[in-house]
């Protein structure tokens, strides 16, 4: 398997879903980091981070969201990040990082607080909800 | 004599092989499995740092693991090699807490708020692994050697298991 899987998913032309899965460490962050550049090169200014499939998270990738975080604020943009409980919510938790980012259990819940989110996908006729079962992202 | 010891060169791939190493000797040693995840990421943290020391002042030289199974403790010491100024906080720049700060035996946590800038090249300042570390082990001491820079942890571990 590899490390690290980074699949953006587009709504609109500024909102972006981008599903990971492996592990976010020493190695794998500049890939990440390098994803959301990418990104934000290419118009999205409203990332939502799914975590959920994340099995582990150490300092250099919370470095890495922060940096985007950072990248996405300055461009009147937003990180939202959707994590489990347990031990990714605990890392957060360890470093104070839970009060710097929105941390959601789901994609459609960071959705539903989002005005920009509610308009891209309202933009396609669909719900959330209904947007997320599309992609796969329930 | 430590049950374990791994060297490795300074690479960032090389880094996930340690933990791996750590939390198989960890489970073979007795800690809980409830504890094998702190194991995993505190080990890893100690490794980053270690490694971007290395690849900053001595990228030749071999970071070093040594894992011990103590009869009651699992203690994992990393060593680098970096000269004494690369200190906790190897990436260069100032250090989110000083180290007598991330140093916390049988106490608990060492007191921790600021949320440290990211670094230029998108990282944070090593120090911050280091606080990472003193949130996940209950016994954590940072000394600098004659060799570098040494962290040395430990979680408890049942003598009969294994």
């Amino acid at each position: 398997m590899k490390p690290l899987q980074l699949e953006p998913i587009s709504a609109g032309g500024d909102c972006c879903v981008l599903r990971i899965a492996g592990e976010i460490d020493v190695y794998t962050a500049p890939e990440l980091r390098e994803c959301v550049i990418q990104l934000i090169g290419s118009g999205t200014r409203y990332l939502i981070a799914d975590l959920r499939r994340v099995d582990f998270l150490d300092s250099t990738g919370l470095g890495a969201l922060v940096g985007s975080l950072k990248r996405l604020r300055t461009r009147d943009g937003s990180l939202t990040l959707v994590i489990s409980a347990g031990r990714i919510q605990e890392i957060f938790r360890i470093t104070g990082l839970d009060r710097a980012f929105a941390l959601h259990p789901s994609v459609p819940d960071a959705m539903n607080t989002d005005q920009h989110w509610h308009e891209a996908i309202a933009s396609e006729g669909l719900s959330a909800g209904e947007w997320c079962r599309k992609h796969g992202l329930l | 004599m430590a049950t374990v010891e791994v060297t490795f060169t300074p690479l960032p791939a090389h880094v996930r092989t340690a933990r791996l190493v750590a939390t198989a000797v960890a489970r073979r040693s007795g800690v809980a499995e409830t504890l094998l995840d702190e194991v995993r990421l505190a080990v890893g943290e100690a490794c980053s740092r270690a490694v971007e020391a290395h690849r900053r002042y001595c990228p030749a030289e071999p970071v070093r693991i040594e894992l011990t199974d103590l009869g009651g403790r699992f203690e994992v010491v990393v060593t680098d090699a970096a000269p004494p100024e690369a200190g906790p906080d190897a990436s260069g720049f100032a250090p989110a807490m000083d180290t007598a700060a991330v140093s916390a035996t049988n106490g608990g946590p060492a007191p921790f708020h600021p949320v440290p800038a990211e670094t230029r090249d998108g990282a944070f300042p090593a120090a911050f692994g280091l606080a990472v570390i003193s949130g996940l082990a209950d016994d954590v001491q940072v000394s600098s050697t004659e060799s570098g820079l040494s962290v040395r942890m430990s979680w408890p571990a049942s003598p009969t298991a294994g």
